[in-house]
């Protein structure tokens, strides 16, 4: 029986081979599965959110329809439209490092980390025109008025809407004579009678009658969906920023551009949550 | 009997590799920066070690207050009836769950010995990202450190599962320190998790087929699954809980229309399948030392293998158990009971295999099997009052009693920390190549044994009579279970300080280790002890994991080596990253 070959007869190895593996190939795959390894524990980490958004639209239909106004279409519509050109321009950009072009990979690149500045330059738009109209989570939820097309009677808006108790403070020391967080406003539990009163009669994109209780929720669900979301925005950028620096130093080429590809994988996965958050807290009907 | 050749005075011919890798490099730097997979296992075992002494602390201390019904360290007087009294005794228990199950059950086995022997059992010179494992180690230490920052401004006392709205609302400690460092911890478990998978996956050198990954290595691949898709569910939650504590969005707080039992089911669908977490590689660590130590191949090997990814899947399906009582439907309630028992199906495979192993093997008592029979013994009392806290009617009447605390410990301790402590003897002289003191090993491991159970089996019993769990003080009724559980509690201190002090003794002045003392058969008992640098210079042969044919005792090593090829005829040696897609 022959000895296998030593690790140090391999023939040189290529500078991005790390020490531990024994072929460019098995190193990109390794690396290939990392990083959808990875966006698997992405999609995980929305999955929560989105489990959290689905019972609560299930159990109250009428705050997402009457609070979905609020929020702008077509600002949406070109955030969505900003995204998913840059997932074209960053499947390009792996495409130029693959074939070498290192002029154009570069370009790409820098329209991709653009269109991601852009997308956060319009979600700064809307926040602070949020901000501005009090439309905010909590106790901070205060509107100045309805949401644009809704019909509501001023004199059903209902009292605690309007006077609700400030949040409880934490208490320090432990006070066990009775609670200090005031008991729930208002609102039963389950199908929300005024949703069964209001959409036979009306089409249901259209919100008719007094404001829904607990419309703040709609406001936890969209600044904890896009913020998280907004995040990964940053975060892609910075790959993004990243493996330009090194694509001008003409690092890429045939040979190796795992670094592209797999930024390439994570930007699209940041487009493709933002293309399910848009219908799910925009386009509501 | 082999035993004896260990007593020996050391032989003089074991060869002193004197290039290893805890002599490659030297200087603080050349730790702090490593990326060898074996120094970076070192530096979790030392952090766990460290993080387990503070948590055997804080449980020291809750003993020593439910010494008297009243408390001992914290009660009321005449004068003050005020029940704020009793908060340290609420921060203890917050600090003891948090510091044991996040910083030394879930990284002890996995990240600590995980990574030390992963890429030895597997031929390989590392794991697949080096870098990122070193990432996941200091993650670790910040989210650690967070913890420790949490505690000294002002300690949580909302318990490990942070259950809303009083984490939220209501509790003055600093909960978000706290619930940040577990966030971070996760971040370094997810890292960990894809790093194993990857390394399973792509390393593995070319004979080693899926049905010839060893045991402890099916474990850790089941764990990573969970930790790669359960934990960012769990850092989800907590970020909300951050959120929600910061700016009262309101998801988890009926006071904002949100839902309180929302938290409790996002928190669950992570944290159960976090105790297979802890449980699964200590079931692999259990397989290995059984098989080396009764001399025979692993009996039903495939079921061995499988169950484990069984336990893994099943485990996800059962959080709700932890919810019986707290208003889901009764629908959820049944299947939640009926996918927990099957959780049983899995397990039992696991402990009958192991026990036909023994049966006609050549059971060799030195320390790592002393330890895998009080596995045995413990991981069956935990498994089976498992089942009745599975039970809907018996689950109500002991629900968040000492009966669940005991359920809990016998497992998490008797099974995963006696697994951990097990595997830390059974690796020991890879590691650090020192042997240990057989006789001390063994009187440590029946002392822990005896101080266990005197701790942990008294409170099955005042569960069942209704002693409350979290709670700072009783009625005196159940001062006779409480005062043995303290007393318990002591023994088994005195037993960890006996095992670290034999450890201690080990690395000053323990004889040298040869590579094989034990007579394993898996990969990292091929290279020296303590491993080279690089691990292997040449891809090893792979045979079945557990092929004891060619080991042979070698009295001048003072240990076991090969004698010949471990192949079956007309396999050659194989040659890494080969022909596999």
């Amino acid at each position: 029986m022959t000895e296998p070959a030593a690790y140090t007869e391999k023939p040189a190895d290529p500078w991005h081979l790390a020490h531990h593996f024994s072929s460019p190939q098995q190193q990109f795959d390794s690396g290939k599965l990392g990083i959808w390894l990875f966006l698997t524990t992405e999609i995980l980490l929305f999955s929560g959110l989105f489990c959290a958004y689905a019972v609560f639209r299930a159990n109250h239909p009428e705050i997402f329809v009457y609070a979905h106004a609020y929020l702008s279409k077509p600002l949406g519509a070109l955030n969505t439209m900003i995204l998913i050109f840059s997932s074209f321009t960053m499947a390009s950009a792996v495409r130029a490092a693959q074939l070498g072009q290192t002029r154009w990979l570069v370009r790409l690149l820098a329209v991709t980390l653009f269109c991601g500045g852009a997308f956060l330059g319009v979600k700064f738009i809307e926040y602070k025109a949020k901000w501005e109209e009090g439309l905010l989570t909590g106790g901070d939820y205060r509107p100045e008025a309805p949401p644009p097309g809704a019909v509501v009677p001023p004199e059903q808006k209902p009292a605690a809407a309007t006077a609700k108790p400030q949040a409880a403070a934490p208490v320090q020391g432990l006070v066990i004579e009775r609670s200090s967080i005031p008991p729930a406003a208002v609102g039963p539990s389950g199908l929300s009678p005024q949703w069964l009163a209001n959409t036979p009669a009306h089409p249901a994109d259209r919100w008719h009658g007094p404001e829904p209780y607990n419309v703040q929720v709609f406001f936890s669900f969209y600044f904890v969906m896009t913020g998280l979301h907004g995040i990964h925005v940053l975060g892609g950028m910075g790959a993004i920023a990243w493996v330009l620096v090194r694509a001008r130093r003409g690092e890429f080429g045939p040979r190796y551009f795992s670094p592209v590809d797999f930024t390439g994988l994570y930007w699209h996965l940041v487009d493709l949550i933002w293309i399910f958050l848009f219908p799910l807290l925009y386009l509501i009907t | 009997m082999a035993t004896t050749a260990f007593d020996e005075t050391p032989p003089d011919g074991i060869p002193v590799q004197e290039d290893n890798y805890l002599t490659h490099r030297r200087g603080i730097a050349s730790w702090l920066l490593t990326l060898d997979h074996k120094r970076i296992g070192v530096m979790y075992l030392v952090t766990v070690l460290a993080a387990f002494l503070l948590g055997g602390i804080f449980a020291l201390l809750m003993r020593t207050q439910l010494l008297r019904p009243e408390g001992l360290l914290f009660h009321m007087t005449p004068e003050s009836q005020d029940l704020a009294v009793y908060r340290p005794f609420n921060q203890l228990f917050t600090l003891h769950g948090v510091v044991m199950i996040f910083l030394v059950l879930i990284p002890g086995t996995p990240a600590a010995l995980g990574n030390f022997v992963l890429p030895l059992m597997l031929g390989a010179k590392d794991v697949a990202f080096p870098r990122l494992n070193l990432w996941s180690y200091y993650l670790f230490v910040a989210g650690a450190l967070l913890a420790v920052v949490s505690i000294l401004i002002n300690a949580a006392d909302t318990g490990w599962t942070f259950y809303t709205p009083y984490s939220t609302e209501r509790s003055a400690g600093a909960v978000i320190p706290l619930v940040a460092g577990a966030f971070v911890i996760g971040f370094s478990s997810i890292f960990t998790g894809i790093n194993f998978i990857v390394t399973i996956h792509k390393l593995r050198p070319a004979g080693m087929k899926w049905d010839r990954v060893p045991l402890f290595l099916w474990g850790l691949y089941a764990t990573a699954v969970i930790q790669v898709v359960a934990t960012p569910v769990l850092g989800m939650t907590l970020l909300l809980l951050i959120v929600e504590r910061l700016f009262h969005v309101g998801i988890f707080n009926s006071y904002y229309g949100g839902d309180p039992l929302l938290f409790q089911h996002f928190f669950w669908f992570y944290s159960h399948p976090a105790v297979y977490i802890m449980i699964l590689p200590a079931m692999g660590v259990m397989s290995e030392v059984i098989a080396t130590f009764c001399r025979r191949e692993i009996f039903g090997y495939r079921f061995v293998a499988a169950s484990s990814v069984a336990i893994a899947l099943i485990g996800f399906l059962v959080w709700g158990h932890h919810m019986f009582p707290n208003g889901q439907s009764g629908p959820l309630d049944a299947i939640f009971s009926a996918m927990t028992m099957l959780v049983a199906i899995p397990s039992g495979v696991k402990v009958w295999n192991w026990l036909a192993t023994m049966y006609k093997g050549s059971i060799v008592l030195l320390t790592p099997m002393c330890y895998a029979l009080c596995f045995l013994f413990l991981f069956a009392i935990g498994g089976l009052t498992g089942l009745f806290l599975a039970s809907l009617a018996t689950n109500f009447h002991v629900h968040d009693t000492y009966f669940v605390v005991a359920h809990f410990h016998y497992v998490m301790i008797g099974g995963a920390l006696f697994m951990f402590i097990g595997g830390l003897h059974y690796w020991w002289p890879k590691i650090t190549g020192r042997m240990y003191n057989e006789t001390v090993g063994r009187i440590g491991c029946l002392l822990l044994f005896v101080g266990f159970n005197l701790t942990f089996f008294p409170q099955f019993i005042i569960g069942t009579h209704g002693m409350p769990r979290r709670s700072a003080s009783y009625k005196p009724m159940f001062e006779t279970g409480h005062v043995l559980s303290s007393v318990g509690a002591l023994v088994q201190f005195l037993a960890l300080l006996l095992i670290a002090g034999c450890f201690v003794y080990s690395l000053c002045r323990g004889r040298k280790a040869p590579a094989n003392p034990w007579g394993g058969t898996t990969l990292e008992w091929a290279c020296s002890s303590p491993p080279p640098h690089d691990n292997f210079d040449h891809p090893p042969a792979v045979a079945g994991p557990y092929d004891r044919t060619a080991i042979a005792w070698n009295p001048a090593l003072g240990g076991y080596e090969r004698t010949g090829s471990p192949l079956p005829p007309g396999e050659g040696p194989g040659v890494r990253g080969a022909s596999r897609s």
